[in-house]
């Protein structure tokens, strides 16, 4: 396609780097997605994409303004002004306190070192907190307790009021990167290489006197911590910046297992010297984790590795999902995952399992030399060595979205009513289910006709 | 589009038919006359060859009480339009023929000056030694310098076919009639103005005039009062007078608003009501004044200004002051407003009337599938008001309006005008003999006519060119009667003639009077109140019948709502006052017999003479010559072109297309093309861009489109990817080249919405996402710079929702089609030959296609379960089912009515303020790269 239409003008290195990648072709059936709208509002890159309930969603990014969308509809709810920087953190709060009425908010956090609490239903600003000595980097919420958590140089806890309750001392210059709610009311905080466990304490007699203290210091990443994902009561996992994965026993929070082999060349050789050419710290680094049940996802580098808690091991892996670095994935209910990327691709992938052990896991026109096919069967050299009769599992590429010109920062899966992405390129993508759409339309249709009578009139 | 038999009209000469009559008579297949004009590149086409003038044109003129009628501009303003045609002389007819007198004096009886808002009179005026037929519309404008404070003004439209101002005649009184309430309203506007004005000088004068004569009385010891005393008293009360008459007319004009407002055809402009301030309350009726002595004219000849000023007693010499232009009787705004006004009907009516007529029919069927025809038709021009609408609205409230009035004012020569009545004055040329019968005063005229006229009642336009070959130079074919009264005796020469209202009213029409102008008064349309209700309810049956019993024929019979082809019984009665007398003073008697006689055979003649072409001419030179080679712009209307090289273009042309068009019965769906219209007039209309800009760009892409559709063997697909909703991307270094290609391919493209075609003819930079949201056909340039290189690297990103066709090395990539609806559309073996007559093949196409979207669209069944318990699957393969058997569509055929379908459905939901966000249904089907 690119070729007919260039007549081969372009270098054979981007072609080949482009080779590398599996691609899927235009004919994709498995792929819903065959309706976009385009959202448009944002000025700069929008980097957050937060659910507020079924059918809204808001979006954030370096713009500062804050967007809440109808999910359904594509229309723009509010545009919410209030920070005069980018945006650095998003969560939503849905606060059941004193008025017994659900009420939806978000709270943001930018660079301007303001956090604003806003109101859903309304649009408009709740309340603002303008103390900070530095950029609120994340913002938790402990719906359990009814507070929330904003760390930056600090941990600050405050309620849903915006009081204030305790905070710990000044932690480190960079600030907390990454914040997760552990059982026990604890918290494990990102900061730098150090995973800092803290315990929150409500004082006995109740009258609103928080405590929080340092519980724990873990020391084991050997680079900075990217990602920092609770994978159920019992289990968390932290990815760093080398490509280190480690699982960590919630309640004692020692190390359970840990995986540091993505990219490591003593498991492949043989691809070895290929991938050291490409490779900088930053496509080993754990861009984001994700899991379910039994697996921790992990975005690492261009590649989507699939790591299974009970077996401790990577069970499948594509290497080279996308053209550039993985920015977000997502499991779905069936067995899907999505990813979005650099290179401003969206591709959905499912996990399946292979009974026997072929020579060669996929048609060879699907995947280069080098890339996937390779890869995967180093990894079931790997697992049959382990364990004979374990079922293989791969990932095959079952469609891909592409619209944005730009970076994929993040989407979020609505479910039937599909898959919002935001972008470097300034705009959000609704992807829709076109057979889906079709048939609403038809039933609003006949609705407005009954409504307006038109049903034997305009026969 | 709607279908129409793809033949040119042609019409005999009116003039070598009498020419010709003495000789024997050719045998029916010879009977194409010879053109004796042909070498002066005149139009053959033309109706009268006689006519001096190269277009139809509006032509202002004035009364003017100082020097007669004079023309005061035409529309378009060009030398070159009117020709050799005397204006001057034209002036005077139009002017003699306003039958209303409207004029304002003082009525016998009446204390003050009492102006009189007359409705404008409509009239229908010929002129066969001038080969000139005008819609003629009288308006007077108030002037408070003006003898009666009135100036009489005729706006006239002016064509060498007459059945085109017979035919047009509500829609020419509807637009002329808006034009002129712009220039009252305006009027009425300065007018008030003029009188504030007025009214403060002689506040002022009496003050000092007041003054002056207290200090004489102080002066005064002598005991008695001298002459200059007595003087000064006297002047002093012929002030007081003065002011109680202006404020008098002040009153009236300001009342005039509300008094209106019930009448269907005020629009009233908002600047007005300023003015209303006073005399809310004073809804006095103007007609009821005492009687008095005529008032003082001299002073109506001072101008005034802001600062009082005084008034002297003795006025200037009539002839001495210059008379207020048009402009500023009107206010320069609103003047503006009527000119823009006038220059829109001018456009409107550009071109043969055939063409019009289709052209209407066409509009109003498309206006009634208000569901699909947003998807292929330009339909902002149904945005306009539509003339039908107006009319029926018109008369309803008109009718209100009459009897209100009829019992207030019994006095006022005040008519309403309705369009239903127009209409009847259109038809009531044959009638009128009739009704002369009947009319008990006149029974001689008719006699002899009588009988055979019943038999012709529907060849009315042959029964007006009868009436036109009868050797008079000027016959009033039709007029709009305005005055029930006032038409005996009045004539616009002589203005300050009171009014005898109630005069003339039983005897109207009752005697036919003849010009020793030979200006001849065939019939005039009485007004409104006098039609029965029933006569008017009879009309739109007649319409919507008579067209399509005859479309078969392949002539072009249609008969649109102002068609006066019907006629009934019911018409008589009506007519009572139809016949109206011209002015005595500018007629001479004549015998009416003479006249009349020619009707009666012309009346017989078959309908061939009714405009319409049954053997087409020959054509001259071989039909392919605009096919050959690469694109050459055939069709191009450059604006430099004469006239008659564009006519030989076009007749050409049209011969081309009614030969194929008879050769090869398949594609009978065209229409009178607007191309072959705009030749077989003899106004073409390439002099403003502006104007018919539609018209031409459908030939060109039809003509284009054409083209392509020979050169590329792989139109199918790309037509496909268009009408399925894919984004075409036409590639190519030269920019003519692909702007020709988007403009030939952009009549495939369905509109998404009401608004533009989602066509972008050029673009030079790299393309997003949001383009193909907008864009369904996009010309992109190719460049060889590294921007070129991210443009074409955009275009294989984006390849799953594109289709490129690329110009330069003419490949198409795109999926694949292998239905069946794009073949017939284009079908590159078609012998259509003409770029329009291709527009209207693939309208009609597409117009089926349409009509299946809608039908696909609102089957209930077909997109909703039945009941509860019906699964999912079962309602798609309905809809499968469906598609494939009812609507008979194979494969990818398919996918464009599914398309379509949901075009449909957004358009309707869409609630109409939201604009509808665009959204971009796409396939992932693979494409396929086609060579030639």
């Amino acid at each position: 396609m690119l070729r007919w239409l260039i007549g081969g003008g372009r270098e054979p290195q981007g072609l080949a780097e482009k080779s590398s990648v599996q691609t899927i072709g235009e004919e994709q059936i498995q792929n819903p997605y065959t309706e976009l709208l385009v959202l448009k509002g944002h000025q700069d890159i929008v980097r957050f994409l937060v659910q507020i309930d079924d059918c809204r969603f808001a979006s954030a990014g370096d713009d500062g303004i804050i967007f809440l969308w109808n999910a359904q509809t594509g229309e723009k709810l509010y545009e919410l002004h209030g920070h005069t920087h980018k945006i650095t953190a998003i969560a939503p709060f849905s606060s059941s306190g004193v008025t017994e009425e659900k009420t939806d908010l978000i709270i943001t956090a930018s660079a301007d070192r303001t956090v604003i609490v806003w109101d859903c239903t309304s649009g408009r600003q709740v309340q603002k907190v303008s103390c900070f000595h530095s950029t609120v980097k994340c913002v938790t919420v402990l719906q359990r307790l009814n507070v929330w958590l904003s760390g930056g140089s600090d941990l600050c806890v405050w309620n849903q009021k915006l009081d204030l309750l305790c905070k710990t001392s000044h932690l480190t210059d960079a600030g907390v990167s990454a914040l997760v709610e552990l059982p026990k009311n604890c918290v494990a905080a990102a900061v730098g290489k150090e995973l800092i466990i803290f315990r929150l304490s409500a004082s006995n007699n109740g009258s609103e006197v928080w405590n929080i203290l340092e519980v724990k210091r873990l020391v084991d990443h050997q680079d900075n911590i990217s990602s920092l994902v609770s994978v159920n009561d019992l289990t968390f996992v932290t990815g760093s910046h080398i490509g280190e994965l480690i699982v960590w026993d919630a309640l004692d929070w020692t190390k359970q297992a840990s995986e540091c082999n993505f990219w490591d060349s003593s498991v492949h050789p043989d691809v070895q010297p290929e991938i050291k050419l490409s490779q900088s710290p930053h496509e080993t680094s754990v861009q984001h984790l994700t899991s379910d049940d039994e697996c921790v996802f992990a975005a690492v580098g261009k590649g989507i590795y699939v790591y299974n808690l009970k077996m401790k091991r990577v069970i499948a892996c594509q290497r080279a999902a996308h053209d550039s670095s993985v920015l977000h994935i997502e499991k779905l209910p069936n067995r899907q995952l999505i990813s979005c990327s650099e290179d401003g691709s969206v591709r959905i992938w499912e996990l399946r399992e292979k009974q026997q052990l072929p020579a060669e896991p996929v048609p060879t026109g699907f995947f280069n030399m080098w890339g996937f096919g390779r890869a995967n069967k180093q990894a079931n050299q790997a697992a049959k060595k382990m364990q004979e009769n374990t079922p293989v599992y791969f990932l095959e590429l079952v469609g891909d979205l592409i619209g944005h010109s730009s970076a994929v920062q993040m989407f979020l899966y609505f479910g039937e009513l599909g898959l919002a992405t935001c972008s470097a390129d300034h705009l959000i993508i609704l992807w829709k289910d076109g057979e889906r759409e079709s048939s609403l339309r038809s039933l609003t249709l006949f609705k407005k006709l009954a409504q307006n009578g038109d049903l034997q009139l305009r026969l | 589009m709607i279908s129409a038999p793809d033949v040119v009209a042609f019409t005999r000469e009116e003039e070598l038919e009498d020419d010709l009559y003495r000789e024997p008579p050719l045998p029916e297949e010879y009977s194409v006359p010879l053109f004796p004009f042909a070498g002066q590149g005149a139009n053959p086409w033309a109706k009268v060859a006689g006519s001096k003038f190269t277009r139809d044109f509006i032509l202002i003129s004035e009364f003017s009480e100082q020097v007669g009628p004079q023309p005061l501009l035409t529309i378009p303003d060009d030398a070159k339009v009117s020709g050799t045609f005397d204006l001057n002389y034209f002036s005077l007819r139009i002017m003699s023929v306003d039958y209303q007198a409207s004029f304002v004096g003082h009525p016998p009886g009446s204390a003050y000056p009492k102006l009189n808002f007359v409705e404008d009179s409509k009239v229908v005026l010929g002129d066969s030694k001038e080969g000139a037929f005008a819609y003629v519309h009288h308006l007077t404008l108030y002037d408070l310098e003006a003898r009666g404070f009135v100036r009489p003004f005729c706006m006239a439209y002016i064509s060498a076919d007459e059945h085109k101002i017979m035919q047009q005649f509500q829609e020419l009184s509807t637009e002329f009639s808006k034009a002129s309430e712009c220039l009252k309203t305006g009027n009425r506007k300065a007018f008030a103005n003029e009188l504030e004005k007025k009214l403060k000088d002689l506040d002022y004068t009496r003050t000092v005039l007041h003054n002056e004569t207290e200090q004489q009385k102080k002066a005064n010891d002598k005991g008695y009062y001298t002459t200059q005393a007595i003087e000064k008293a006297n002047e002093l009360a012929s002030v007081e007078k003065s002011i109680i008459e202006h404020q008098d007319l002040l009153r009236q004009i300001r009342s005039y608003p509300y008094r209106k407002l019930k009448d269907s055809e005020f629009h009233p402009y908002e600047p007005e009501c300023a003015l209303d301030r006073a005399d809310v309350g004073s809804d006095q009726d103007p007609t009821a004044s005492d009687p008095a002595e005529p008032g003082e004219t001299h002073l109506y000849t001072h101008v005034p200004s802001y600062t009082p000023k005084l008034i002297k007693a003795k006025s200037a010499k009539c002839f001495d002051k210059k008379l207020k232009t048009l402009e500023e009787l009107c206010d320069v705004y609103f003047f503006t407003q009527t000119l823009d006004q006038l220059h829109h009907i001018e456009r409107t009516f550009r071109g043969d009337v055939c063409y019009l007529l289709t052209e209407q029919i066409s509009r109003a069927l498309l206006k009634q599938q208000s569901v699909t025809n947003f998807l292929f038709e330009d339909v902002s021009f149904l945005d306009e008001k539509p003339p039908e609408k107006q009319y029926r609205g018109c008369q309803e409230l008109s009718q209100d309006a009459i009897d209100e009035k009829c019992s207030e004012e019994s006095l006022a020569p005040k008519v309403i005008i309705s369009l239903g009545s127009y209409k009847s004055s259109v038809e009531c040329v044959p009638i009128k003999m009739e009704q002369e019968m009947e009319d008990s005063e006149e029974p001689k005229l008719s006699e002899s006519v009588m009988s055979e006229h019943q038999e012709n009642l529907d060849y009315l336009d042959a029964d007006i060119k009868g009436s036109i070959s009868s050797g008079e130079s000027i016959e009033v074919l039709g007029t709009e009667k305005s005055a029930s009264g006032l038409t005996k005796s009045e004539s616009q020469a002589s203005l300050p003639v009171i009014p005898s209202p109630q005069a003339g009213r039983s005897k109207v029409g009752s005697r036919r009077t003849v010009s020793e102008d030979s200006i001849e008064v065939l019939s005039t349309c009485p007004s409104e109140s006098l039609i029965p209700e029933d006569f008017k309810a009879s009309y739109p049956s007649a319409i919507n019948e008579e067209p399509y019993a005859d479309g078969d024929e392949g002539g072009l019979r249609f008969t649109p709502r102002a068609n006066p082809g019907v006629r009934d019984g019911q018409d008589d009665a009506s007519k009572q006052e139809s016949l109206v007398q011209v002015d005595a003073a500018c007629c001479i008697g004549k015998e009416s017999p003479n006249f009349l006689e020619p009707l009666p055979e012309l009346g017989q003649k078959p309908c061939e003479e009714d405009g319409v072409v049954r053997i087409p001419p020959q054509p001259y030179r071989p039909a392919e010559q605009g096919l050959r080679g690469g694109f050459p712009s055939h069709d191009g209307l450059s604006g430099g072109l004469l006239p008659y090289e564009l006519d030989s273009r076009y007749l050409t042309g049209s011969r081309e297309v009614s030969k194929s068009s008879l050769d090869e019965c398949s594609d009978s769906t065209g229409h009178i093309s607007s191309a072959a219209s705009t030749c077989s007039d003899r106004t073409p209309s390439p002099a403003q861009p502006a104007c018919a800009a539609g018209e031409r760009h459908r030939k060109r892409a039809g003509q284009n489109a054409l083209r392509f559709i020979r050169q590329y063997p792989f139109a199918h697909p790309a037509i496909y990817s268009l009408l399925s909703g894919r984004t075409l991307v036409v590639l190519g270094e030269d920019e003519a080249m692909v702007k020709k290609l988007v403009t030939a391919l952009s009549i495939f493209v369905p509109n998404c919405g009401a608004y533009a075609k989602p066509v972008k003819h050029w673009v030079t930079s790299a393309l997003h996402l949001v383009d193909f949201q907008k864009w369904k056909l996009i010309g992109l340039q190719r460049a060889v710079s590294p921007a070129g290189v991210n443009v074409l690297h955009a275009l294989s990103r984006y390849s799953r929702y594109l289709s490129i066709l690329d110009a330069d090395s003419k490949t198409l990539r795109c999926p694949l089609y292998k239905g069946t609806v794009v073949a017939r559309l284009a079908d590159h073996r078609t012998q259509i030959k003409r770029g329009s007559t291709y527009y209207m093949h693939v309208q009609s196409i597409l117009t089926q296609l349409c009509s299946k979207a809608f039908l696909f669209t609102f089957c209930h069944h077909l997109h909703l379960p039945i009941n509860e318990r019906e699964s999912e699957e079962s309602v798609v393969n309905r809809r499968m089912n469906f598609l494939k058997l009812q609507l008979g569509l194979a494969n990818e055929d398919i996918k464009i009515v599914q398309y379509l379908a949901e075009l449909l459905k957004l358009h309707y939901i869409q609630e109409p303020g939201q604009g509808g966000s665009p959204l971009l249904r796409f396939d992932y089907v693979p494409s396929f790269l086609y060579k030639i």
